[in-house]
């Protein structure tokens, strides 16, 4: 058993041993693996509503474009031009709502809190296998946030090039002033991130194959710990490509090398830069960059496997094919980079090879979709705001992604690329998909997290503003994408046939359509706060769940259960198991207490569980070290 | 303001089911606890007739959205490669309308239909080889017909531009293009540099080739129809993008590398009006890469011209050189012969160039 027989650098003290540790080493400086992941969903939501306002702030451009926003100016000081957003300032917002989103929001926010928070609770282990790693994984990404905060008050502003940063945009100060100090704070915040996610990832990984409770094989665990498992895979191999990418890139700007940068006239001179390459930088950031898309869609994937299969109170459908096909995408999405790349002047035959790839990669995200639909047939599915939030992810899941059939069409992508369409597409099934599978962690997973129910009908509530909203915003973007307009544009005065008229009615709607969604996010917040101090008490397993994170206490303490660590006989997923007097059968539960539901081949592990009984000892001995 | 009305009805509608969740919740709420160990409260079916409601109501306003937006769509492409693209675009668009209504119809029909019912007991279901393989399969083989579809008509718009293009340089920088033609005599582009770049020379034509004597700078782009275009597309400071939306053409102008796109524009300027119905239709050539503050603004007219009355404007244009004598003395001494002829008689001449070719450049260009 490899759980028993790996020595973990664990410090902890022995059960019995445990003195009240200070505020500080509690709440702040903790390397408790739960205070970890609160701190982490915290960060993240207060960055989620940063985020959020930032593209709040450019849909009035693009909605109301003659709308006097000196009200604005409170806020904004000189980015406010006679009433109008300055359009550098506009480029600022789009490019730091991306950043926010992606990297603080969604990676940091969904994988840290949810990585921390379960893996120890699922696979049966104390803590995470370096609690000190943690919290320095924790540290660093608020170093990082602070950094990132700070660069959207510099008088020059923050980085406006694009969540890509592209050079030589993003290497010229002379080419826009967010290329000045604004993009050197966006590296050096960025750098800090990628030490931090992996930090987190190496912490993940190494839970995950050592500290697993005796009988949790793999083939026993949630489909959440293999989500998070091969994000924090996916996150360990494409992270430190972006720090070499951004390293790069730091040099061009500092210290005049020229990996990027060749033959530039700008400003009046010619630069003294050859023999760089620009496609050099797209390469490099897409290695990571394509990988982050699963990076931050897989965990919510996992979320949406438990919490679907709870909730309908039935198996997962394809348990092992829902693990093959994240295995497939895990492989896959180092191999289809370059299909962000098709117009960039690569080689047209590497085009070919990454569309064939990209299209396969369809493939297995079908088969995901096709299992989640299926676990619903013929379930007994009971409707709480989290399982509201996975179907919906569902749902976005499916819309979303079959426009990348399209869009990973090298020949289609001509017309579509960097147009409206792409803003659709990837705002569905990135954005908003991983945005409902956090959604649908909190809730599913608040009592645990702070030994309180969630108002449900508040949760009902915003589900259904978020869910109506989002295709209210992202749907209509396809059009508009069809129309031919590309993104990141200030005003769409210049295109012809005088097509800024056209949409006009249509970005309003969208505009409207996306503060509404935004404001009803306020619902969640009340929610999500109200409750943590006058929610009710929470039972010990609210939602008859089978895995083990419900087997502990209600609010775990250090250490998670108080005894023994539970050992695992069975899969994660016997709901509804025929033969059975009560609707689900924890991981806990021996196959010898149930013989009246066993199927034949569960009979024969009977004679298992006293080797996994007798690794008890082994187990408790890698804590005490 | 149709959508304003539209958003309306949505939030109308959510508020709707926020009121039903309410009432059904007081009416279980006076009804008394009988059923307090129940699992659901009492929205759980309103919450699976929601996804009904929502199936119906957002399947109207997707299919109502698309027809009101069609009319301004781009209009069929303009160009030979975008007939095919289009048609590619819109089967792939049956493709995956199709699958998007009927995975989320399946999806939203489940949850209402399986949704919580006191004695019921769900189905213990964990798998199904058979059901798995075929879904597995049948996605594959859609992909695989639209890849091998995609990539015949990718290799066919990436395939060497053909002999007879007309070549036109077209190069990105903050925030406008410039455009250089091949010349009424050599159809050849000559070199240029950037280090060459100054005020009126501002693409950094490079005049120690002679191929560049006769090359003419442009401040709108003049095409012709039916004939193969070479763009070849360059970037002078930051990245940029060119893109002609009606002739389904887009390749990043990319600084220190050269790049191409070639394709046959079929519809003049004037056909387009006479399509559109108006008579002030340009095309516009527009950036797609992001590149600064007047990124949204960088954009030159194209106009798409007979294939005759293209050779006219071109005869009518002078090369940079016959607009620049000036730029003489940068030519190598034993190609200043073959310069000379594209300096203007009347043109104050430099003492070692006042030669009989003039004359004969006027001919050249006067034919």
């Amino acid at each position: 058993m490899a759980t028993a027989t790996l020595h973990a650098h664990d410090v902890h003290e022995h059960e019995h041993e445990h003195h009240e540790l200070g505020f500080v080493r509690k709440y702040i400086f903790s390397e408790d693996h739960k205070t970890i992941a609160k701190q982490y969903l915290i960060t993240g939501i207060i960055w989620a509503f940063f985020g959020g306002a930032l593209s709040i702030i450019f849909r009035l451009q693009l909605g109301f474009p003659d709308l006097n926003l000196d009200w604005l100016k409170p806020v904004l000081g000189q980015w406010i031009v006679e009433g109008k957003l300055e359009k550098e300032f506009y480029l600022a917002l789009v490019t730091m709502h991306g950043t926010i989103m992606v990297f603080f929001v969604l990676t940091a926010g969904l994988s840290g809190t949810f990585s921390n928070f379960l893996i120890p609770l699922q696979i049966g282990a104390r803590d995470m296998a370096s609690g000190f790693l943690n919290m320095l994984s924790y540290w660093f990404f608020f170093l990082s946030s602070v950094i990132m905060f700070c660069s959207l008050f510099l008088e020059t502003g923050p980085a406006s090039g694009g969540w890509v940063i592209y050079p030589p945009l993003s290497a010229l100060p002379q080419a826009m002033p967010g290329s000045g100090l604004g993009m050197t704070m966006w590296l050096t915040s960025m750098t800090f991130f990628i030490v931090s996610s992996l930090m987190g990832g190496i912490n993940y990984i190494s839970t995950v194959i050592n500290l697993r409770t005796r009988g949790m094989s793999f083939t026993k665990m949630p489909l959440t710990i293999w989500a998070f498992f091969l994000t924090a895979v996916l996150g360990l191999l494409s992270f430190p490509v972006l720090l070499s990418a951004a390293l790069l890139l730091i040099f061009d700007r500092s210290f005049g090398t020229s990996f990027y940068l060749s033959e530039i006239y700008i400003g009046g001179e010619a630069l003294p830069n050859v023999g760089g390459s620009a496609i050099l930088y797209q390469h490099l950031f897409w290695f990571l960059g394509h990988p982050e898309v699963y990076i931050v869609l897989l965990p919510a994937l996992g979320i949406t496997s438990e919490v679907i299969a709870t909730n309908a109170r039935k198996p997962i459908f394809g348990y092992r094919a829902m693990i093959g096909s994240m295995m497939g995408i895990t492989v896959l999405a180092f191999i289809v980079w370059a299909h962000h790349m098709f117009v960039t002047g690569m080689n047209p035959f590497l085009g070919s090879v990454f569309m064939l790839l990209t299209l396969i990669i369809a493939v297995p995200s079908a088969v995901k979709s096709f299992n989640y639909i299926t676990t619903l047939w013929k379930g007994n599915i009971i409707f709480t705001p989290a399982m509201l939030f996975s179907i919906g992810l569902v749902s976005l899941f499916i819309s979303g992604g079959v426009t990348g059939i399209i869009l990973g069409n090298s020949a289609l992508d001509i017309n579509l690329h960097d147009t409206y369409f792409v803003v659709a597409h990837f705002h569905l099934v990135m954005g908003a998909a991983s945005f409902f599978g956090l959604m649908a962690g909190v809730y599913h997973w608040f009592p645990k997290m702070f030994g309180k129910m969630m108002n449900p009908t508040l949760g009902y509530i915003h589900f259904w503003a978020t869910f109506v909203g989002v295709y209210c915003v992202f749907f209509p973007m396809h059009y508009i994408g069809i129309a031919g307009f590309p993104r990141r544009y200030y005003s769409f005065t210049a295109l012809a046939n005088n097509a800024a008229e056209s949409f006009v009615d249509m970005n309003m709607f969208i505009s409207i359509a996306a503060i509404l969604t935004f404001s009803s996010q306020i619902v969640f917040v009340i929610n999500f706060f109200g409750s943590m101090f006058k929610g009710k008490t929470a039972p010990q397993n609210p939602w008859n769940s089978t895995t083990l994170e419900w087997t502990t206490p209600v609010v775990p303490g250090h250490g998670n259960w108080e005894g023994e660590i539970p050992a695992v006989y069975r899969w994660p997923y016997d709901y509804s198991k025929p033969g059975s007097a009560v609707d689900f059968i924890p991981q806990n539960v021996p196959f010898s207490a149930t013989p009246e539901s066993n199927l034949p081949e569960e009979n024969e592990e009977i004679a298992n569980e006293k080797e996994i009984e007798s690794l008890l000892d082994s187990q408790n001995a890698v804590y005490n070290i | 303001m149709t959508y304003i009305i539209g958003l309306l009805s949505v939030v109308f509608l959510a508020l709707a089911i926020m009121i039903v969740n309410k009432s059904i919740a007081l009416s279980k709420g006076i009804q008394g606890k009988e059923d307090s160990d129940s699992p659901v409260d009492g929205a759980n079916n309103s919450n699976a007739v929601g996804f009904l409601v929502f199936m119906v109501v957002g399947s109207i306003a997707a299919a109502w959205s698309f027809f009101h937006s069609k009319p301004d769509f781009l209009p069929v492409a303009a160009s030979e490669h975008g007939l095919k693209t289009d048609q590619m675009f819109w089967i792939s668009m049956g493709v995956i309308t199709f699958a998007f209504f009927v995975t989320n119809v399946v999806l939203f029909v489940f949850a209402f239909r399986y949704r919580y019912k006191k004695d019921n007991v769900a189905t213990f279901y964990p798998v199904n080889h058979k059901l798995e393989l075929i879904w597995t399969v049948i996605p594959a083989i859609v992909m695989a017909v639209l890849v091998f579809t995609g990539l015949r008509v990718w290799r066919d718009i990436t395939a060497q531009a053909p002999e007879n293009s007309v070549v036109i340089e077209v190069t990105g920088h903050q925030f406008g293009w410039y455009v250089r033609y091949a010349g009424n005599d050599d159809a050849k582009l000559g070199n240029n540099n950037f280090k060459l770049i100054d005020d009126t020379n501002s693409i950094g034509i490079d005049f120690a080739d002679e191929n560049s004597f006769d090359d003419f700078t442009a401040t709108e782009i003049h095409i012709p129809k039916g004939v193969p275009v070479l763009l070849k597309i360059k970037a002078q400071d930051v990245l940029h993008s060119v893109y002609l939306p009606y002739q389904r053409v887009k390749m990043d102008a990319v600084p220190g590398m050269p790049t191409k796109f070639w394709f046959v524009a079929n519809k003049s300027t004037e056909e387009m009006r006479a399509e559109l119905g108006k008579n002030d239709f340009n095309y516009k050539l527009n950036c797609t890469e992001i590149c600064g503050r007047g990124h949204f603004g960088m954009a030159i007219t194209v106009f798409v011209d007979e294939p005759e009355d293209y050779k006219a404007w071109c005869l009518q244009q002078k090369p940079f050189l016959a607009q620049n004598p000036d730029y003489l003395a940068k030519v190598p001494e034993k190609l200043k012969a073959k310069a000379q002829k594209y300096i203007p008689a009347e043109a104050p001449a430099e003492a070692d160039s006042t030669q009989a070719a003039a004359p004969e450049a006027a001919v050249t260009m006067a034919q």
